[in-house]
């Protein structure tokens, strides 16, 4: 008896629940059937339709008259003619699973991303990296489709199954012509036009030369031509003429982060305490170490002295920029109207850092009366910063801007960064390494209210390792790994643990 | 069924003698039920079987045009008591379940129903959620089969044998007095397929027939001493009826040569995996022809000795493929092979794993293994097997599983139930942690990040009764979550009446979504949409106070995460005596989302001014510390790189699937979170009125922006 070698061709989508893979999997079904086909498609969806990963798989085969094919109901690692992922940790996840393999599979897959819950809710960054999923795709794929078909679904009012079937149908991998795939959606009858748009659209990139994975535009920082003003311009000059040329990016983005938290005299102020860091820097061979010190210190010291008080929430909820921008975020930018309501809960502990200092912290000795107060403004308040009376009372507060300097918060701030810095640089002489660690750790502090104050007492229990490590080698790898430890969860329970290891070291 | 449409599906119910029906398994079931002239269906709904109650519920004209009655079941025990309307009449009934949990639910009424027998055809349909994609502990329903002697059938997954295998429980329910039952897997019921379908049939006995001339057989009632007679019918009838029907109808198949060394035992559901892996090994085609023997049970309990030795006694080897523990049919074989003295060696769990599901990679690896060291001859050349470990072993692929993120199901976005955990994590800061039990539905995802809430779950509707033993006086107290569905399935009398009865003073947390919506949105008790075929409408509140509960809370609006919190943390902290019950109502926004998109369009493109509702974050306030996302875990609240070389952490960002629920902006007011959030109000077709307002509200504020922008000195952007 001799055994056919017919085969069919066998499709597994990688989805996540909500996406539509399952509309997906039923046009290619049709479009399959429609040629003549016998197709079969299964799904274990469950809890996953829940927003959780899961795979749809089909198999098709030319029908043979008086033959049922007998077809499987699940992948065969290894065995997959092609792949579908409609998200490209989804594509990960299908190579881990062994579905993607060099002789035979082709994969075709959205690069855009939807950060799982474990990437997002870090309190630092935990975004998963993308170029790991591409570098193992050059290794498991015989052939790659990859672009964003999440966006270009979306511009055209669709969903990325439109757009999927569209690469899919490009990709020529089945033998149905184009015409098979676009009648499938035609008689689905449900957004059939939107959809219509969005395969083409995916057809005709898949059709073309394969495009990069894209990456966020990166904000202009470059100031050379539009620095706009004299006093501006001189402070740009000073950075070109004080500073190595591979620092002045980052050094030109805190001054203009600083000019636009305050004013330029604030910017020029930044440069005076970065030119200090700077000469320290070079007197300790920095030089050879393309001045670490003075690259990480620009940062962060530019981040420190723009700290988030009611003022520049204030200041920011009312530019004139934000709220063109708000309108293209949420609208078409066609003919509909938009009001905003901003969600704020102030309370007495940031409001008594707007007073002058003095005031500020004769209330604060009066725990009776603060709390009083405390009572009285701490709560949700809900402000419409469309409508004028809302727009005015942030637009007040955005107005003490100039009064800033000589506040409760500002003094503050200004002592913090002192004695942030003096820690550095009375270790710079002595452990290079150490103190741009010492500097790197400001990263920690962050947040309003609960969160700020968190991000200040892991800064300290960071920097309190520090009498414990100073005398070791390795005391900035250590550093770097209490930091790293601290952003790894809300709570510090990773930290505690970090700290427990040093205090064991000999 | 109340926001989402089967008429399609119904039609294809429709289809009469030799038409085409395309469609997924638990559909084909579905009409082959209406071609058995079934007289009553009853169920509980649940994956991977909801479909089937899902289309009769929207079938009610079909349904009356044939007579057949539909029940939505309370629960899968009342859907098996259901079926003693088939004991004393010739009526065919058939309801169906999740299993094995739904099973355990009906365990009381199957016995029973198992000891008097039946005289028309008992069908229960149990779509077996076992493997990936299951939600629930991984058990067979065999093992209820066995213990109450009913029938198992377990047919090859593809349409035409799914459909056969209804007909044929049917009428071997009835040729042995014994409730027959259907298993069918995840796969199976979503399998999408065709088969060439027969007209409906009416009943040919029906229910007002019953009902109008009713019967009774004292010997038909499990009570001494005729339980102690069934026992022995059982054995020593019902038994060999089956085996005879079994054998001259050949519900279990042969296929392949007949006279090969070696040979495969296999249950239905498992053939076309088994064919895919012979086709691997160079054994078998895509259509089925094989070079090894099969002997495939489509009825996996009890089986044929007879057709088993047969089978077995020429053979050197059997193969038995049996998914799942324990391994029933393989000792069951073993003994047969003792008990005749036949010689062919024995194998299956020692080359096939105990537990877990027979993927297509262990299935080839099993049966690659056992043909090797029995019949290594028939491998030939040895065509090279697919095997991906090649690709798994290079380093770029290994870096990878370090870097994709586990992605676990959780709640929708803008779920109504997300701001409850929210407000408990809120009130956990506060009052520390206590010990919370769980129950069964969407809202134990609360145990998953980012809430992790919920210590145990122990079955539907006895997440209260579960905390019972956690009443020790002065001790922190329990809270204990239950959904409406769970509620309604047997949660008010199992959790709260035991929890009023025995004073409890514990904290009753029960999530009103509205609908049975783990399920897929299925209408409930207290359902609030009107039903014209059912009553509902009838609140959880008034229940519980019915059985007795003093302390009641209801909240109509969970996205209120300040009033959630603080009456949480009342119920925690009162003096009043006995169990604090929370009623926590919103509706479930999956299905709200289903019937209002399409009314919100339609009102829009009619040109009538309608809101709706979106919630951003301005990422130059956001610091990156992601607490708001702690607090949600809300799909559209995610992360954004910003692209600005002084920051470290992407910023919180919210994506164009908000549907504006508002919880991020209710945490971050209630936790103190940040300033960041702000929602907007996008007016489509705005009014004459609206456009004036705007205008001066643009004039006013603009001149301000610009005045203010005219005396900055800043870098342009």
């Amino acid at each position: 008896m001799a055994l056919s070698s017919d085969r069919p061709i066998s499709l597994a989508i990688l989805a996540m629940g909500g996406q539509g893979g399952g509309v997906l999997a039923g046009w290619i079904v049709a479009a399959a059937e429609r040629a003549g086909w016998f197709a079969q498609s299964t799904s274990v969806p469950g809890v996953a339709q829940r927003t959780g990963a899961t795979l749809y798989y089909v198999e098709m085969i030319a029908a043979a008259e008086g033959h049922a094919p007998v077809l499987s109901l699940m992948p065969s690692p290894g065995d997959v003619d092609l792949v579908l992922a409609t998200e490209y940790m989804e594509a990960g996840r299908a190579i881990l699973r062994g579905l993607v393999t060099p002789t035979r599979t082709t994969l075709i897959a959205s690069t855009h991303r939807a950060f799982a819950i474990a990437e997002t809710s870090v309190p630092g960054r935990g975004i998963a990296d993308s170029g790991a999923v591409t570098a193992a795709i050059g290794v498991a794929a015989k052939r790659m489709i990859a672009f964003d078909m999440e966006r270009v679904a979306t511009a055209r009012g669709s969903v990325i199954s439109a757009s999927m079937l569209g690469a899919l149908a490009a990709s020529r991998t089945l033998p149905f012509p184009r015409e098979a795939f676009e009648r499938a959606i035609s008689a689905d009858g449900r957004g059939t036009e939107a959809s219509l748009r969005a395969f083409d659209a995916a057809y005709e990139i898949a059709s073309g030369a394969p495009t990069e994975v894209e990456r966020p535009p990166a904000r202009a920082n470059d100031l050379q031509g539009s620095a706009g003003h004299p006093v501006l311009a001189a402070l740009v000059q000073r950075v070109r003429d004080g500073f190595p040329l591979s620092l002045q990016e980052i050094i030109l983005a805190g001054l203009r982060k600083l000019v636009g938290f305050q004013d330029p005299a604030y910017g020029a102020e930044y440069l005076d305490r970065l030119a200090a860091l700077h000469r320290l820097d070079d007197a300790h061979d920095g030089a050879p170490r393309s001045f670490a010190f003075t690259g990480t210190s620009a940062k962060y010291l530019a981040n420190a002295m723009a700290y988030d008080d009611v003022i520049r929430v204030a200041d920011l909820k009312t530019l004139g920029t934000r709220f063109v921008r708000v309108k293209a975020d949420v609208t078409e930018g066609d003919d509909k109207l938009v009001t905003m309501t901003e969600f704020m809960h102030p309370r007495m502990a940031e409001l008594v850092g707007l007073l002058p200092a003095k005031l500020g912290l004769w209330l604060e000795r009066r725990p009776g009366l603060f709390g009083f107060l405390d009572r009285r403004i701490s709560k949700g308040r809900r402000i419409r910063t469309d409508a004028l009376r809302g727009f005015l009372t942030l637009y007040s507060i955005a107005a003490l801007r100039q009064r800033r300097r000589r506040s409760l918060r500002h003094s503050r701030e200004m002592r913090h960064i002192e004695a942030w810095l003096a820690t550095a640089t009375a270790l710079l002489p002595r452990h290079y390494d150490l103190a741009v660690e010492v500097i790197a750790c400001r990263r920690l502090i962050k947040g309003y209210s609960d969160t700020h104050a968190r991000g200040f007492s892991k800064f300290d229990r960071v920097l309190g390792a520090l009498p414990r490590l100073e005398s070791r080698n390795d005391a900035a790898l250590w550093l770097r790994r209490l930091r790293q430890a601290a952003l790894q969860d809300e709570e510090g329970t990773a930290l505690d643990g970090a700290l427990r290891t040093i205090a064991g070291l000999d | 069924m109340a926001e989402r449409s089967f008429a399609r599906e119904v039609e294809d119910l429709r289809l009469g003698e030799g038409e085409v029906f395309r469609g997924e398994g638990i559909l084909a079931i579905t009409k082959a039920l209406l071609q058995s002239g079934v007289a009553y269906v009853g169920g509980y709904q649940g994956a991977p079987i909801s479909h089937l109650m899902d289309v009769l519920a929207d079938a009610k004209e079909v349904l009356d045009e044939l007579g057949v009655q539909f029940v939505s079941s309370a629960s899968e025990a009342a859907a098996a008591a259901m079926l003693s309307a088939s004991v004393m009449y010739p009526i065919r009934g058939a309801v169906t379940w999740k299993s094995p949990v739904g099973t355990n639910v009906a365990a009381d009424a199957l016995a029973n129903l198992a000891s008097g027998g039946v005289t028309g055809g008992a069908l229960i349909i149990v779509g077996e959620d076992y493997g990936e994609g299951s939600s629930i502990m991984q058990e067979r329903s065999h093992a209820f089969a066995m213990k109450s002697q009913v029938w198992l059938l377990d047919p090859r997954p593809n349409l035409e044998s799914l459909v056969k295998a209804v007909e044929d429980g049917f009428a071997l329910s009835e040729a042995s007095n014994t409730p027959v039952m259907l298993e069918v897997r995840i796969r199976a019921c979503h399998v999408h397929g065709q088969f060439r379908t027969k007209a409906n049939r009416r009943p040919s006995f029906t229910l007002k027939e019953a009902q109008d001339n009713p019967r009774r057989d004292v010997n038909r009632i499990v009570l001494p001493p005729a339980s102690y007679l069934h026992e022995t019918e059982k054995i020593e009838a019902r038994w060999p009826k089956a085996v005879a029907y079994i054998k001259e109808h050949r519900l279990n198949e042969m296929f392949g040569p007949t006279d090969g060394g070696v040979g495969i035992i296999l249950q239905g559901g498992m053939y076309n995996g088994v064919i895919r892996a012979l086709q691997q090994l160079g054994l078998a085609d895509v259509y089925g022809e094989t070079r090894v023997p099969l002997y495939v049970l489509n009825l996996t309990y009890p089986l044929i000795e007879d057709e088993v030795a047969a089978f077995c006694d020429s053979k050197s080897a059997v193969l038995v493929v049996e998914e799942g523990a324990p391994d029933f049919i393989e000792q069951a074989v073993g003994a047969i092979l003792r008990r005749r003295s036949i010689a062919a060696a024995l194998s299956g769990k020692d080359v096939l794993p105990m537990g877990g599901e027979y993927t297509a990679s262990v299935l080839l690896k099993g049966m690659g293994a056992f043909i090797e060291a029995h019949a290594g001859a028939l491998l030939g050349n040895r065509p090279p097997l697919p095997d991906p470990a090649p690709v798994l072993a290079d380093p770029a692929v290994k870096a990878l599983a370090a870097t994709v993120p586990p992605r676990p199901p959780g709640f929708c976005i803008g779920c109504p139930e997300r701001p409850i955990f929210a407000a408990m994590k809120l009130v956990e800061k506060e009052l520390g942690p206590h010990h919370v039990a769980a129950d069964i539905g969407c809202h134990l995802f609360s145990i998953l990040p980012p809430f992790n809430i919920g210590a145990t779950t122990m079955g539907y509707g006895l997440g209260p009764a579960s905390a019972a033993a956690f009443n020790a006086p002065g001790a922190k107290r329990s809270i204990a979550v239950m959904g409406d569905g769970g509620f309604w399935h047997n949660g008010l009398t199992s959790s709260v009446g035991n929890a009023v009865y025995n004073r409890h003073d514990g904290v009753i947390l029960v999530v009103d979504n509205f609908y049975s919506a783990a399920t897929g949105g299925q209408d409930i008790p207290s359902s609030r949409a009107g039903n014209a075929r059912r009553k509902t409408n009838n609140p959880i509140a008034r229940a519980v106070r019915g059985v007795g509960a003093r302390w009641v809370r209801q909240i109509d609006r969970t996205y209120d995460v300040a009033q959630m919190r603080d009456t949480l943390r009342q119920a925690l902290t009162t003096k009043e005596p006995g169990p604090k019950i929370i009623v926590a109502a919103s509706e479930c926004m999956l299905n709200k989302q289903r019937r209002e998109k399409p009314r919100f369009a339609a009102a829009v493109k009619n040109g009538k001014r309608m809101v709706k509702q979106r919630f951003g974050v301005d990422e130059d306030i956001c610091t990156g510390d992601h607490a708001c996302i702690r607090l949600s875990g809300c799909p559209s609240l995610t992360v954004k790189e910003t692209g600005d070389i002084l920051r470290d952490d992407p910023v919180a960002a919210i994506d164009n699937s908000c549907v504006g629920c508002g919880n991020c902006g209710e945490v971050a007011e209630a936790a103190v979170l940040c300033p960041s959030f702000y929602r907007a109000d996008i007016i489509h077709n705005p009014t004459g009125w609206d456009r004036f307002v705007a205008g001066i509200r643009a004039a006013v504020i603009g001149f301000l922006q610009r005045r203010r922008a005219a005396r900055r000195v800043v870098f342009a952007d």
